[in-house]
C-alpha cells in the first residue's frame, strides 16, 4: 500500500513536474502577457491574430496538401482545364478584407489609447547615451525635488568575456541587470519623455509594453502605468554601436509608502554624497589613492570603448596608451575632454556623471597607467579651478 | 546562321550576350551567397550560447551588417537580374537584351563595388558595422572611416541596379516577338517588368541618402545632426521609402518564377492570370505608401501610425489573392513533385508564414513588442531564404535543362531540397520565439533565458549553410557529366522557350522572330 502511495505521489508529482516544464515552456515560447492593462491587451490582440492566422493556415495549407494527396499525378492523371472563376476570386478578395476589418478595429482603439499620455500624475525624463541609461524625476505634487541618476549594466565584464569559467550561467539576470533601478510607485501613470545624446537608442520594457526610440534633438512620449509592484527588465532595442547588448534597463515598481521612503532616502543620499564629494574635494590625494579610485572609475565608465588596456578600438574610439593627450598634452585639455567631452565624436561629457575626485583620479590614472608614467597628478581642486574658469 | 560562339577568357570581359551576361550574374551571386553565408555563421557561432566567445562585439556589428549588405545587394538582387538576362530574351522572343553593351557593363560594375565594400572590413577601425539599415547618427557622426568606401560601393551597385532595370523596360517594351502583347507575357515577365520600375523609383532616392551622408561626414551638412538643425528621423523615412519598395524588388521576380513553375508540374494553366497581373502592380504600389511601418516605435503622431498600419494591412489582399491563385492552380491538376516543385511549394507554404507574421508586424500596438526583436528577424528572413532564395533556386533547376541542355541528378536535387526545407524551418522558426521572448535583434551576448532557441537556430544555421554546398555539387556535376536532358524536359512546360527553341538553348536567342498564338 505505502509503495503503491509512494508511486502514486512520485507520478503526481512527475507529472506536476513536467506541466510546470511544460508551462514554463510555453511561456518561453510566447509573447509575455506583462503587467499592466496595456500590455495584456496588447497580449490578447497578439494572441488574437495569432489564432487568426492559424485559422487562415489550417485552410489554405488544408487545400494544399489536399491537392497534394489527391491530384497527384498517379491518382488524378487528367488535370482539369479551368483557369479563371471571377466569382472565387471575388471570394477570396472580400474574405481578406472582412478579416483586415476584424483586426483593424481593436487595433485602432488600442493604439490610440497607448498614444495617449495625458494626465499623467508624473514625469520621468529618460535619456539614452552609448551605453546607459540616465533617468531624472521631474518636480511636481509626488517628486518634490528633481532626482536624476544614471543606470549602467551591472553584470561584471568578467561574467561575459569568460562566460563558462565566471559562475556566469547561475546569474539568472545575466545581461539583464544595472547599478540604479528606475523605481516608480504602483498605481500611478508616468509619463516618459524618452531622449538620446548621441546615437539612436531605444527604451523597452515587455512587461510593461512600453518601447520608444530615445532619439538625440528628440523628445518622445510615452507612458505606463503599473499595478503590481515588482522588477521588470528589458533591454535597448535599437543598435546603438559596440555595447549595443550590454545597456538594460530595470524597472522597479515600489508600493506608494515604500516609493516615499525611496524618495527621502534618495534626498538623503545626494546630501551625503554631496558632502562627502566636498570632503573629498578640499582633500589632497596622494598618487596611490588617485590611481586606485582612478582604475575603478576607468573601467566602469571608459573601458568599454577605449578598452581596459589604454588600447582603444582606433580610429573611432582612440587609445590612451601614448596618446598626446593622456602624456605630452596640457592637463587642462585632459580635463577639458573629460569634463565637456568632445563635439562630433563618440566621447561623452562626464562632467554631470563623475564626482570631482571621481574625475582627479580618473585623468591621474589614465596620465600614468599603461607605461603613460607622466607623473603628473591631478586633484579634485584642479578639477573645481577648471569647472570655475568655465 | 551558325550559332558562333567565342571562347576564351574575353569572351567574359567583351560580352554582350544576355545569356553570358546572366550566367556572370548568376554565379557572382552565388559566390555572394556563400560570403554573406560565411558571416551568418560566424553571428551563429557566437550566438550558438549566452557569452561571447568566438569574436568581439565590435566585429560582431560588422558581421551583422556586412551579411545584410552582401545577401541584399550581392546575393539576392544580382540572382534575379541573372535571370532575368537568361529569360525575358528567351520569353518574350527576342534576340537579346534591348542594351547588350549597357548589359555588359552593368554586371562588370557589381564585382568592383563589392570589392570596394568587402575591403573595408581590413581598414583601420574595421567595416561598416551600423546594421544594413545604417540609421543615422550612427552611421554619420559616429561611424568608421571605411563608411565613405561603403557609400561608394552603394552608388556602384545603385548604377548597375538602374542599368539593369532600364534594360528590362526597354527589352520588354520594344522587343516582343510580333503577337506577344503584353497580357500573354510569361509572369516571370511581368514580375520583373514591374520590380524594374520599382528599382528605377527607389534606387535614386537610396543615392540621394547615402550622398547626404556623404556630406554630413565631410562636408559640414547636417542633414541628419539635430545639433545642427538636422533630423534622424528623416534619415529612416527616406532610408525606407527606399527600402520597403526594396522588399518587393527582391521577391517579386521570384512570385513571377514559382508562377511558372506551378502550372509546368500541375500540368494546368496558371489559374487567374490577369488577377496575378494586377495583384502584382497593386503590391507594387502599395508598396510605396507604407515605409513608415518599420518605423512605429521613432514617435509618429497617431494619425501617421493609423495611416501606415493600415496602408500596410491591405497588402495582405493582393498577397492573398496570388496565394489562392496559387492553390487553384494546383486544385485538380495532375501534379508531379520534381525538385523545382518542391522549392516553389515550399516557397508556396513558408512566404504565406512570413506573410501571417507581416500582419502580425503590420498592427502598431502588438509591433511595439515585436520592433526590432527576434521576431522582425524571423519574419524577414521567412519572406527572404524560403522566398527570393527558394525561387531562384526553383528557377535554377527547373531552367537548367533548357539553357545547358543537360539533367541534373534528381535524387540529388531533392535531398538539397529537402535539406534546405529542414535547416531553413530550423533556424528561423526558433527566432519567433526567442523574439517574442524578449530578444532584441543584432546583439552579441544574451540573458540565459534565450538560449535554448538560439542554439536550434545556430545548428539549424549550420546545417542550412552546409546545404548550399549541396547545390554548387548538384549544378556542377550535372554541367560536368550530367545526362542529355530531353528537347522538352517538363511535359506541363509551356512559354516560347520551350515550345520555339532547340535544346540546349542556342547561343543567339531568336534571330527571327518566333510564331506567338
Amino acid at each position: 500500500m505505502a509503495i503503491r502511495r509512494k508511486l502514486i505521489a512520485g507520478m503526481t508529482g512527475l507529472l506536476g513536474f513536467m506541466l510546470s516544464g511544460l508551462v514554463q515552456a510555453a511561456s518561453e515560447l510566447n509573447m509575455r502577457p506583462g503587467v499592466t492593462e496595456t500590455s495584456i491587451e496588447v497580449y490578447e490582440l497578439h494572441m488574437m491574430v495569432v489564432w487568426v492566422m492559424v485559422a487562415i493556415s489550417v485552410v489554405v495549407f488544408g487545400a494544399m496538401f489536399y491537392s497534394f494527396i489527391f491530384h497527384r499525378k498517379s491518382k488524378h492523371p487528367t488535370p482539369a482545364t479551368f483557369s479563371h472563376s471571377t466569382k472565387m476570386e471575388i471570394v477570396w478578395t472580400a474574405i481578406p478584407v472582412l478579416i483586415l476589418i476584424y483586426l483593424t478595429v481593436p487595433a485602432v482603439k488600442l493604439l490610440i489609447k497607448m498614444e495617449d499620455a495625458s494626465n499623467s500624475d508624473m514625469s520621468v525624463q529618460v535619456t539614452g547615451s552609448q551605453w546607459k541609461w540616465h533617468y531624472k524625476y521631474l518636480e511636481n505634487d509626488i517628486i518634490e525635488q528633481e532626482i536624476s541618476f544614471y543606470s549602467n549594466l551591472s553584470t561584471p565584464r568578467e561574467q561575459y568575456e569568460n562566460y563558462e569559467t565566471s559562475g556566469a550561467a547561475e546569474n539568472v539576470n545575466y545581461l539583464l541587470e544595472v547599478d540604479n533601478h528606475l523605481v516608480l510607485p504602483v498605481d500611478t501613470k508616468v509619463r516618459f519623455l524618452v531622449t538620446a545624446e548621441d546615437v539612436i537608442h531605444s527604451w523597452w520594457v515587455p512587461e510593461l509594453a512600453v518601447k520608444k526610440d530615445a532619439i538625440p534633438g528628440f523628445i518622445n512620449e510615452t507612458w505606463t502605468k503599473v499595478p503590481t509592484p515588482g522588477i521588470y527588465r528589458g533591454q535597448c532595442t535599437e543598435l546603438c554601436g559596440v555595447n549595443h547588448g550590454f545597456m538594460p534597463v530595470v524597472v522597479e515598481v515600489l508600493s506608494k509608502p515604500d516609493f516615499a521612503k525611496w524618495l527621502s532616502g534618495k534626498a538623503e543620499e545626494k546630501r551625503i554624497a554631496d558632502k562627502t564629494a566636498a570632503a573629498a574635494a578640499s582633500q589632497n590625494w596622494d598618487m596611490d589613492k588617485l590611481m586606485v579610485l582612478g582604475k575603478t572609475v576607468y573601467d566602469a565608465k571608459c573601458a568599454a570603448c577605449h578598452q581596459v588596456n589604454g588600447a582603444g578600438l582606433p580610429p573611432v574610439f582612440p587609445a590612451l596608451k601614448g596618446s598626446a593627450i593622456a602624456t605630452t598634452g596640457p592637463v587642462e585639455g585632459h580635463i577639458d575632454i573629460v569634463v565637456n567631452g568632445k563635439q562630433g565624436t563618440a566621447m561623452a561629457a562626464y562632467g554631470a556623471q563623475l564626482t570631482d575626485a571621481e574625475m582627479a583620479a580618473v585623468i591621474t590614472y589614465e596620465r600614468n597607467a599603461w607605461g603613460n608614467d607622466t607623473g603628473d597628478k591631478v586633484q579634485p581642486a584642479d578639477i573645481q579651478a577648471f569647472k570655475a574658469g568655465n | 546562321m551558325s550559332d558562333h560562339h567565342p571562347t576564351g577568357i574575353t569572351r567574359w570581359f567583351y560580352t554582350t550576350n544576355h545569356k553570358d551576361i546572366g550566367t556572370m550574374y548568376l554565379w557572382f551571386s552565388f559566390i555572394m551567397f556563400l560570403i554573406g553565408g560565411a558571416m551568418a555563421m560566424i553571428i551563429r557561432a557566437e550566438l550558438y550560447q549566452p557569452g561571447l566567445q568566438f569574436v568581439e562585439p565590435a566585429f560582431f556589428n560588422q558581421m551583422t551588417t556586412m551579411h545584410g549588405l552582401i545577401m541584399v545587394f550581392g546575393a539576392v538582387m544580382p540572382s534575379m537580374v541573372g535571370l532575368a538576362n537568361w529569360l525575358i530574351p528567351m520569353q518574350i522572343g527576342a534576340p537579346d537584351m534591348a542594351l547588350p553593351r549597357m548589359n555588359n557593363w552593368s554586371f562588370w560594375i557589381l564585382p568592383f563595388a563589392f570589392t570596394l565594400l568587402l575591403s573595408s572590413l581590413f581598414m583601420e577601425g574595421g567595416g561598416p558595422n551600423f546594421g544594413w539599415t545604417f540609421y543615422a547618427p550612427l552611421s554619420t557622426t559616429y561611424a568608421p572611416p571605411s563608411t565613405d568606401f561603403f557609400i561608394l560601393g552603394v552608388h556602384m551597385m545603385g548604377i548597375s541596379s538602374i542599368m539593369g532595370a532600364i534594360n528590362v523596360i526597354v527589352t520588354v517594351f520594344n522587343m516582343r516577338a510580333p503577337g506577344m502583347t503584353l497580357m500573354k507575357m510569361p509572369l516571370f515577365v511581368w514580375t520583373w517588368l514591374i520590380t524594374a520600375f520599382l528599382l528605377i523609383m527607389v534606387m535614386p532616392v537610396l543615392a540621394g541618402l547615402v550622398t547626404m551622408m556623404l556630406t554630413d561626414r565631410h562636408f559640414g551638412t547636417a542633414f541628419f545632426d539635430a545639433a545642427g538643425g538636422g533630423d534622424p528621423v528623416m534619415f529612416q523615412h527616406i532610408f525606407w521609402f527606399f527600402g520597403h519598395p526594396e522588399v518587393y524588388i527582391m521577391v517579386l521576380p521570384a512570385f513571377g518564377v514559382v508562377s511558372e513553375i506551378i502550372p509546368a508540374f500541375s500540368r494546368k494553366k496558371l489559374f487567374g492570370y490577369s488577377s496575378m497581373v494586377y495583384a502584382t502592380a497593386s503590391i507594387a504600389l502599395l508598396s510605396f505608401i507604407v515605409w513608415a511601418h518599420h518605423m512605429f516605435a521613432v514617435g509618429m503622431p497617431v494619425a501617421g501610425e493609423l495611416f501606415f498600419m493600415i496602408a500596410t494591412m491591405l497588402i495582405a489582399v493582393p498577397t492573398g489573392v496570388k496565394v489562392f491563385n496559387w492553390v487553384a492552380t494546383m486544385w485538380q491538376g495532375s501534379l508531379t513533385f520534381e525538385t523545382p516543385m518542391l522549392f516553389s511549394i515550399a516557397f508556396v507554404i513558408l512566404f504565406t508564414i512570413g506573410g501571417f507574421s507581416g500582419v502580425m508586424l503590420a498592427m502598431a500596438p502588438v509591433d511595439f513588442q515585436y520592433h526590432d526583436t527576434y521576431f522582425v528577424v524571423a519574419h524577414f528572413h521567412y519572406v527572404l531564404f524560403p522566398g527570393a532564395i527558394f525561387g531562384t533556386t526553383a528557377a535554377v533547376y527547373y531552367w537548367f535543362p533548357k539553357w545547358t541542355g543537360k539533367m541534373y541528378n534528381e535524387a540529388v536535387g531533392k535531398t538539397h531540397f529537402w535539406l534546405s526545407m529542414i535547416f531553413v524551418n530550423l533556424t528561423f522558426f526558433p527566432m519567433h520565439f526567442s523574439g517574442l521572448a524578449g530578444m532584441p535583434r543584432r546583439i552579441p551576448d544574451y540573458n540565459m533565458m534565450f538560449a535554448d532557441f538560439n542554439m536550434w537556430a545556430s545548428i539549424g544555421a549550420f546545417g542550412l549553410g552546409f546545404t548550399q554546398l549541396f547545390f554548387f555539387v548538384t549544378i556542377i556535376m550535372a554541367i560536368r557529366g550530367g545526362k542529355k536532358a530531353e528537347e522538352k524536359q517538363w511535359d506541363g512546360a509551356t512559354g516560347l522557350e520551350w515550345d520555339a527553341m532547340t535544346t540546349p538553348a542556342p547561343y543567339h536567342s531568336f534571330s527571327t522572330p518566333p510564331k506567338v498564338d
